[in-house]
């Protein structure tokens, strides 16, 4: 496996399970046991209702493409391998996700239905990442 | 309470911005500027007692505030930084009034600068964007207004045309400003759309470049504006709100944090848009005066696009639109890139805008934008006759 060069997640007391379980290619957000938000990123607290009862949820992974652009020149020498998709993904639970969207550029567009897909980038990390469904 | 007509603008200070830095420090620059709106003043230095700073990303620093109040050598009753990114220099404005009608103060000077550093555009230092954004590459502006661009153009139909139309006409002002960076060449909207794509859909002529320069602004009392040598501009509104950071996390890619802060400015003053003489719209990209000018209630939310096609925005034209170029032509020195739409404002309410004044120029609405459309503060400037 060739080296790894892009900036990668340094998990949190707050955010280990969601890294471990998409580790496990699962993915799981919090969901808030007073008002049953679901939330993303992960949080100490409700960011809707302050409340601290916030548990683990897996989810089903699947949701739209709520924007996306295709960028070809990155700011970030890190990313200046070539154009990728960064999208924001909106869970069909309803929280949004930054991302990368799978797919040729020209196949993408907006609010077009999306999966997840686990990307194992190193042994130890997995990113979130969504392809068309 | 209220902070309509508490205090004015009566001082200005902005160097033409340079590409490169060469032996300009930030600090250095700041004293420039700071020197250059006293004397517009009228003032003296010893008549400065308060100071808001922005801290330059080329030189950060924390405990900045009384570090370059020391360089400077000021004696203050009041100072901070002001840390809502583009934001800030707006933002100073209407806490200056606020520290001046609390008595706490009678002239503050508000300073901005920086160095052009090119090159790698490092991660973000807060640790949720760190971790959940910086891996997926969304690094930099350009990536959420790209974002955003395509949500518009996705829900009402706004073209590339459209937008590239904020950046045609906003050089054409440049074309009269001697101080922008790019004043030496008219554009089409041809030329915007061939120049390179750099994230779907902004093209190079529809993104900021980053400058070096500084930009400093006297705000004071009643008492002390009555001996001050220009035309007071009076701050008769203001209004600020941020609802998120990252985009991804606002509530809408489409409706933003200008339509509170304008709204909250607006009704201070007790005016309408529609009875502003120019407008001075924070402008990162093309997108972000079509947001701009929608949420502000320039028109109805989605259209936009349409309007900037159809209204002149020189400064010539029928909704004069960021007259010194916007940021798109004058140049991006860091804070001061957001400072020159308000010193733009002022200018043209002084009735210093040279070769672009705006003929009958007495009100303005000037928004400041930090972030991915997050922190915004509204301002309405009035020259009374
Ligand atoms: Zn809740």
């Amino acid at each position: 496996m060739s080296e790894y060069f892009k900036p990668l997640p340094k998990p949190t007391p707050t955010s280990r399970p969601f890294w471990e379980a998409a580790k496990r290619h699962e993915l799981t957000i919090q969901r808030c046991g007073a008002c049953k938000s679901f939330v993303y990123y992960p949080r100490d607290r409700c960011p809707k209702c302050f409340s601290d009862q916030l548990s683990w949820q897996r989810v089903s992974g699947r949701g739209k493409l709520y924007s996306y652009t295709v960028v070809r020149r990155a700011s970030a020498r890190s990313f200046a391998d070539g154009p990728y998709v960064l999208g924001i993904v909106e869970l069909d639970e309803g929280p949004r996700m930054t991302t990368n969207i799978v797919a040729a550029p020209e196949k993408v567009r907006v609010e077009m239905p999306v999966e997840v897909y686990f990307d194992d980038v190193t042994p130890d990390r997995t990113l979130v990442k969504f392809k068309p469904a | 309470m209220s902070l309509k007509g508490k205090a004015a603008a009566i001082g200005i200070g902005e160097l033409k911005p340079v590409k490169e830095p060469g032996d300009l420090t930030a600090l250095g620059l700041m004293a420039r500027v700071a020197a250059e709106a006293i004397a517009d003043a009228g003032l003296e230095k010893k008549d400065i007692d308060g100071f808001l700073v922005g801290v330059p990303f080329s030189d950060p620093g924390m405990i900045y505030p009384a570090s370059a109040a020391e360089v400077l050598g000021l004696n203050v009753r009041m100072l901070n930084q002001v840390d809502i990114g583009g934001a800030s220099p707006a933002g100073m404005i209407w806490r200056a009034a606020a520290a001046i009608d609390a008595g706490m103060c009678n002239a503050v000077l508000c300073v901005v600068a920086d160095l052009n550093k090119s090159g790698d555009q490092r991660p973000p230092v807060i640790s949720v964007q760190r971790e959940f954004e910086a891996p997926y590459g969304n690094i930099g502006a350009n990536c959420g207004y790209a974002m955003i661009a395509h949500r518009h153009m996705y829900e009402y139909g706004t073209t590339a045309r459209q937008m590239a139309k904020v950046a045609v006409d906003q050089r054409a002002n440049a074309l009269k400003n001697p101080l922008a960076t790019f004043n030496d060449k008219a554009l089409t909207i041809d030329d915007v759309l061939n120049s390179r794509m750099i994230v779907d859909p902004l093209h190079l002529y529809e993104i900021v470049s980053p400058v070096s320069g500084g930009a400093a602004i006297i705000v004071a009392s009643p008492e002390v504006a009555k001996r001050a040598k220009n035309p007071p501009v009076w701050l008769i509104g203001a209004g600020e709100y941020a609802n998120h950071s990252t985009i991804t996390y606002a509530p809408s890619l489409t409706e933003s944090p200008v339509k509170p802060a304008a709204e909250a400015a607006f009704k201070m003053s007790g005016l309408q848009p529609k009875d502003m003489n120019l407008v001075c719209p924070y402008d990162c990209y093309t997108i972000t005066v079509i947001v701009t000018l929608e949420d502000a209630g320039f028109c109805k939310k989605g259209q936009g696009g349409p309007f900037v096609a159809e209204h002149d925005l020189t400064y010539a034209g029928d909704l004069p639109c960021n007259t010194h170029g916007g940021q798109l032509s004058f140049g991006q020195p860091g804070l001061a890139g957001g400072m020159s739409h308000v010193t733009e404002g002022i200018r043209q309410l002084m009735g210093r805008g040279g070769e672009r004044q705006v003929k009958n120029a007495a009100l303005a609405y000037v928004n400041g934008n930090g972030g991915i459309m997050s922190e915004q503060a509204s301002l309405i400037l009035e020259r009374r006759s």
